[in-house]
């Protein structure tokens, strides 16, 4: 599904990316976890074509074995690209209902959600869908980040730490959505420091550190070296 | 007084068309378009020169100049803005002002400094009764008209997806194109639509207002200032900002002529002192 070759990356003269290579299958659910600063969301934004703006990156990534290395970010949206920012971008401008309906439906990727679906599947965005986003509450907001690529029919989903300063209710139910779509046959690609959590909902996971990928693991191995991992990624 | 105020509501009207473009410029491009006053004054000449020389009556001015002017927008928009957004604001800042000399010029070479006459459209020749006073006919039109047209602005963009799409793209445009929005295609069209409601204004302004080729440099400053008290990129509070700055310089006209003409300053370093994002600006857009 996704395939990223060589992948470097720069703020001005700063490396922050080197040489990223790495896979996520379709129907996968693959875990980005490292520290602070390691170079996680500079990955997702690359993949999602934001990085031009802030500096160089070189290497190639494609997409369902088409090269999308040079598309702009809307011609991978409509790829099927479904971007979750880690400030959950929500509009303040837009109604709760509008932020739902901005991005238009992408063609013959997976079954989108319609609107009733993500309302039946998360009633407080029904119950709000006339105030502004930005009035929901994180959680809300967070499932109203998801909910808005789901309804897009997305086929790959970025999504940046979904769960960071979340109750573990909702981490929960995050979990649970997340299985949802990816039993309906959705790729996920999730950042995520909580590799507890990680290993409940993820097939893969990659560890990224100042930049590369340095081990690659499985979710036995993250459960084995939970203590270990959680004092690296200093939680 | 009443009448006074209604001056003010009157001569608020063009801040507030003028603001209204300037603003969803803004927000959509990123530009402080200083060319928008010349503009402003390309339609009340263009409405001058459709009479003059076409024999063309104020009625198809107003309905033929703006769409006009505003494909001149997007042509200018197309050339050379697109190529200089990407640069530092600087660079756009610079064109639009150069741009506005260069229109200013080329008109007072053409017809000299002094104001060109223009008159009324005959059916609004007469006056009004509006109660407690009467008033000319065609003020009362053009605030009407003024109104009518910020209302359907404002319905177009708080209620279709073009208008949405604009809303997202002011706010975090970015973010809209990761989305699946091609934000790009929307700038163009915006862009010509402010340069079209500014020279809507200057079709409007021609039967009242001296025409003549400083006319736009000297109303744009004061919808800069309303543009900011409005607060940048939000257009409700442009057009709130305009009436509000009519209505205060009429009745200081009136109360303090003293200070009628820095009234609008000190107004706008107050709200600014009070609200540094303007009344209806967030903080966000200076991020
Ligand atoms: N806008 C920026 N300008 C300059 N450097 C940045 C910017 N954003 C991130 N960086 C740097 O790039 C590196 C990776 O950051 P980031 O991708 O945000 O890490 P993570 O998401 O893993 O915490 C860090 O060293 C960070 O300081
Ligand atoms: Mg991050």
């Amino acid at each position: 599904m996704l395939r990223v070759d060589r992948l470097s990356a720069w703020y001005g003269e700063a490396q922050a990316l080197r040489e990223v290579s790495m896979r996520v299958d379709e129907g996968e659910i693959v875990t980005l976890v490292g520290r602070n600063g390691a170079g996680k969301t500079t990955l997702l934004r690359c993949l999602m074509g934001l990085h031009g703006s802030y500096g160089r990156t070189t290497g190639t990534v494609s997409l369902a074995d088409e090269d999308i290395t040079g598309l702009a970010p809307h011609r991978r949206a409509r790829r099927g690209l479904g971007f979750v920012p880690d400030d959950r971008g929500v509009y303040a401008t837009l109604s709760v209902e509008e932020n739902l309906l901005l991005p238009p439906v992408t063609k013959g990727s997976q079954e989108p959600w319609s609107l009733k679906r993500v309302y039946e599947t998360f009633p407080p965005l029904r119950e709000r869908r006339r105030f502004p986003g930005t009035k929901l509450s994180g959680g809300e907001q967070q499932m109203l980040a998801l909910a808005r690529v789901l309804r897009t029919g997305a086929r790959l989903l970025l999504c940046d730490e979904p769960t960071e300063g979340l109750s573990p209710l909702i981490v929960q139910q995050i979990g649970e959505i997340l299985r949802e779509v990816k039993a309906a046959g959705v790729t996920v690609l999730l950042i995520e420091q909580n590799v507890h959590f990680a290993a409940t909902v993820a097939d893969r996971h990659y560890l990224l550190a100042e930049g590369r990928i340095v081990e690659s693991l499985d979710n036995d191995q993250v459960r084995e070296r939970e203590h270990e991992l959680l004092e690296y990624l200093g939680i | 007084m009443l009448q006074q105020a209604f001056n003010g509501l009157v001569g608020g009207a063009f801040y507030a068309l003028l603001a209204l473009g300037l603003s969803v410029i803004f927000g959509m491009l990123g530009v402080v378009n200083l060319a928008h006053g010349a503009f402003y004054m390309l339609g009340a000449f263009g409405a001058f020169v459709a009479l003059d020389s076409f024999g063309l009556n104020f009625w198809l001015s107003l309905l033929l100049v703006p769409p006009l002017l505003g494909v001149a927008g997007i042509v200018l928009e197309r050339l050379f803005i697109r190529r200089l957004t990407p640069l530092d604001p600087l660079y756009n800042f610079l064109f639009t002002f150069g741009l506005a000399l260069i229109l200013q010029d080329l008109v007072k070479r053409e017809y000299g400094v002094s104001s060109q006459p223009y008159p009324r459209p005959p059916a609004l020749d007469g006056t009004v009764d509006l109660g407690l006073f009467t008033y000319p006919a065609y003020q009362v039109f053009v605030l009407g008209v003024s109104v009518l047209m910020c209302v359907v602005v404002w319905v177009v963009l708080t209620r279709t997806r073009v208008g949405m799409i604009v809303r997202a793209a002011t706010e975090r445009p970015e973010l809209t194109g990761a989305l699946g929005i091609d934000v790009g295609r929307w700038v163009t069209p915006v862009f010509g639509f402010g340069i079209a409601l500014a020279a809507f204004a200057g079709v409007l302004a021609a039967p009242m207002r001296a025409v003549n080729p400083l006319m736009g440099a000297d109303l744009i400053i004061t919808v800069f200032a309303v543009v900011v008290i409005g607060g940048l990129g939000s257009v409700f509070g442009s057009v709130a900002a305009g009436f509000a700055v009519g209505l205060v310089s009429a009745l200081g006209n009136l109360y303090v002529p003293a200070l009628s003409q820095i009234l609008v300053f000190i107004l706008m370093a107050v709200v600014l002192l009070w609200r540094p994002a303007g009344l209806f600006g967030r903080e966000e857009a200076f991020r």
